[in-house]
């Protein structure tokens, strides 16, 4: 186990050079950032105290080296836009999208895998068809769109609900529905069909034989077996997290990673989305990690070595 | 050991389980007649595909759902036919008075969860005891089935197990609820040679402590000599033949007996080439009118391609369904 994870923590070490190297040479293939930050009629003067001020003068490779010499020293460069490192304006905003993802995919599991295990018990059926339905609104209805939608009728409409921004339980309803949304499909499709696939297993059989009352046999014997799949596909949902992040925060002003995301993009900020890109591999490597351990606990067959 | 004239514990009349798929309807039981008696150890063998499997669980009642019904026919355990009992008291009955043990032991127990957990929850189903009492029965079941230091064996995964010591682990579970009668579909059949012998040997040990009868599905003669006091034979969804062993493998009646029993290799002698049967077993969606075996059947007539034979006596408790005995 120990050794496991060493080795996990060596191959995302790995990972993450790759990852920063990539994102270095990709900010610079762009074109130079300064043009695009100063404005129209700033004098050639300006132009080359910023490229100072930013470190980019001198050669690639140089560059290459500062930039990861900082990066060992925890320092990912300064926001442009925010005159601010841009680690700081990362982590001052990560506890606010902390905030709602837990409960997005408390809700997204809540709802997605009862709806899965429904439709596998109903193949074929209305009740079948009845949650593929629902799966399929959540997949194909835009995020932006189901959050406006929420906004005018809670919000506009029967003033339950603040729009956005965040302040207190109330505030987080919409967001986490609308993030929770993103999810909800693929937690039923995959609950549906390795339930499927379970049902019709020896072990199954031999629960029944032992008398046991179908309640037993599909919510404890059949689904605890039908879970571990959703939990290998993990890394399919982290990226639908990503996207739904950045989606509902935009859509409700909320100040998380994925509006700050959003921001980077829009005001082409690139350290900061360089920082963002990176930082956020960290975080979903060590998700990852933690998600593998808790499938080794799920799973007795797998011995993490 | 056999006690024919006592009620039957098991009585099968007429069973008839199908498939209904797209392609049509295949007749995976198709008729099938037999019964069990207390105390009793009854073969039912044929070859792969035949039926055998489809007629233990439709005893069960756990059906494929959807695709196979029993369509007709009565399962009469201790004279009362469950296949009108309502699920929920078809749970009852399972593992308390019938009970069946899987071929494959390496799927049969869940992966997840340790063989205690497994044993436990089915003591604790029929009992609903204190936990302390019921893993000291569960520990006291795997003994009773040889599995050494049970209470080490009982926080362990079915992974961490072999094959032999798994099957054993499903016997323990099947028969915590000390069912009167017990299917063993194939229980050895996944099996190392020699650990096959010692499960044999293990499950006619705990028939004789229990008296509980055993319909034993097969498809080698071997087994059926050491472990059935009777044996039914199967062919394409139906019984052709029915006796005690010594009568069965002393005076096989019907063509399809005769040609199986030729087919299992002699121990004694020297080896002779293998007798096999030739041609193939009729599809079970659509099956000749007469008799079923006649298309293979070295002595078929024309009576036999139409008519489908009845039962005829051979001698006192033996009978097999062939024109061939009707002038006897
Ligand atoms: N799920 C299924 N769908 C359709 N037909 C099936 C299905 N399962 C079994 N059958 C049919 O039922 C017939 C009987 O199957 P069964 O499993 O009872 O055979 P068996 O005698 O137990 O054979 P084996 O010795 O291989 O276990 C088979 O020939 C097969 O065509
Ligand atoms: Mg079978």
């Amino acid at each position: 186990m120990k050794r496991y994870i060493v080795h996990r923590l060596l191959q995302g070490v790995v990972l993450l050079c790759l990852v920063g190297t990539i994102v270095f040479f990709l900010g610079r293939l762009t074109g130079n950032p300064v043009d695009l930050m100063l404005p129209e009629d700033a004098t050639p003067e300006d132009r080359v105290s910023m490229i100072k001020a930013l470190g980019l003068d001198g050669p690639l490779y140089r560059q290459f080296f500062i930039f990861v010499g900082n990066a060992l020293h925890g320092d990912l460069g300064m926001s442009i836009r925010m005159r601010q490192p841009a680690t700081e304006a990362f982590f001052s905003r990560l506890p606010n999208t902390l905030a709602i993802i837990p409960w997005s995919i408390l809700l997204a599991m809540g709802v997605g895998i009862p709806l899965g295990v429904i439709a596998a018990l109903n193949r074929g059926n209305v009740l079948d068809r009845a949650a593929g339905t629902v799966a399929v609104l959540g997949v194909a209805t835009p995020g932006f769109f189901l959050g406006i939608l929420l906004i005018f009728v809670f919000s506009v409409e029967l003033g339950w609900l603040p729009s956005g921004r965040m302040g207190g339980p109330e505030h987080y309803v919409l967001p986490v529905i609308t993030l929770g949304a993103f999810l909800v499909a693929g937690f039923m499709r995959l609950v549906r069909s390795s339930m499927l696939e379970v049902m019709e297993s020896e072990f199954v059989k031999l629960a029944r034989i032992k008398g046991l009352s179908e309640w037993v046999v599909i919510w404890k014997h059949c689904l605890r077996n039908a879970l571990i799949p959703v939990l290998t596909l993990w890394g399919v949902f982290v990226g639908n997290l990503i996207t739904g992040a950045i989606i509902t925060e935009t859509v409700f002003a909320w100040p998380g990673v994925g509006r700050l995301t959003y921001e980077a993009v829009i005001f082409r900020d690139f350290p900061l989305l360089q920082a963002i890109i990176i930082l956020k591999s960290i975080l979903i490597l060590s998700i990852n990690l933690l998600v593998d351990i808790l499938y080794a606990y799920v799973d007795p067959r797998i011995r993490l070595t | 050991m056999t006690e024919l004239d006592s009620e039957p514990v098991l009585e099968v009349r007429d069973l008839h389980t199908h498939f209904f798929l797209r392609r049509g309807v295949v007749k995976a039981v198709d008729g099938v007649s037999f019964s069990l008696h207390k105390g009793e150890v009854l073969g039912l063998v044929g070859e792969s595909g035949c039926g055998k499997s489809m007629t233990a669980l439709s005893v069960m009642r756990l059906l494929p759902k959807g695709s196979a019904r029993t369509v007709q026919g009565r399962v009469l355990l201790h004279g009362e036919d469950i296949l009108t009992r309502s699920p929920r008291e078809m749970r009852e009955i399972r593992g308390s008075q019938i009970s069946m043990i899987l071929q494959d032991p390496q799927t049969s127990l869940n992966p997840v969860f340790t063989v205690g957990e497994q044993l436990r929850e089915a003591i604790f189903h029929r009992t609903h005891g204190r936990n302390k009492d019921v893993m000291r029965e569960a520990i006291e079941a795997l003994r009773r089935v040889d599995i050494a230091a049970p209470e080490q064996r009982i926080g362990q995964f079915p992974h961490q197990m072999s094959g032999g010591m798994k099957q054993r682990v499903v016997g323990a579970i099947v028969m915590s609820g000390q069912p009167g009668v017990l299917i063993a579909d194939e229980p050895t059949t996944a099996l190392d040679v020699t650990i096959q012998l010692q499960y044999l040997k293990l499950l006619q040990r705990l028939q004789r402590e229990t008296g509980m009868a055993i319909l034993f599905i097969t498809h080698d003669f071997g087994v059926v000599a050491r472990m059935c006091d009777r044996v039914a034979v199967m062919y394409a969804g139906r019984i052709v033949e029915c006796g005690t062993v010594e009568q069965v493998f002393e005076n096989p009646s019907h063509p399809y007996t005769r040609a199986l029993i030729a087919s299992v290799p002699k121990m004694t002698g020297p080896i002779e080439r293998l007798y096999t049967i030739e041609g193939q077993p009729p599809s079970l969606m659509d099956l000749p009118v007469g008799c079923r075996f006649a298309p293979r059947c070295p002595h078929a007539e024309q009576r036999c391609h139409d008519i489908y034979p009845p039962a005829f006596a051979v001698e006192t408790g033996h009978d097999a369904h062939c024109w061939m005995l009707e002038a006897e």
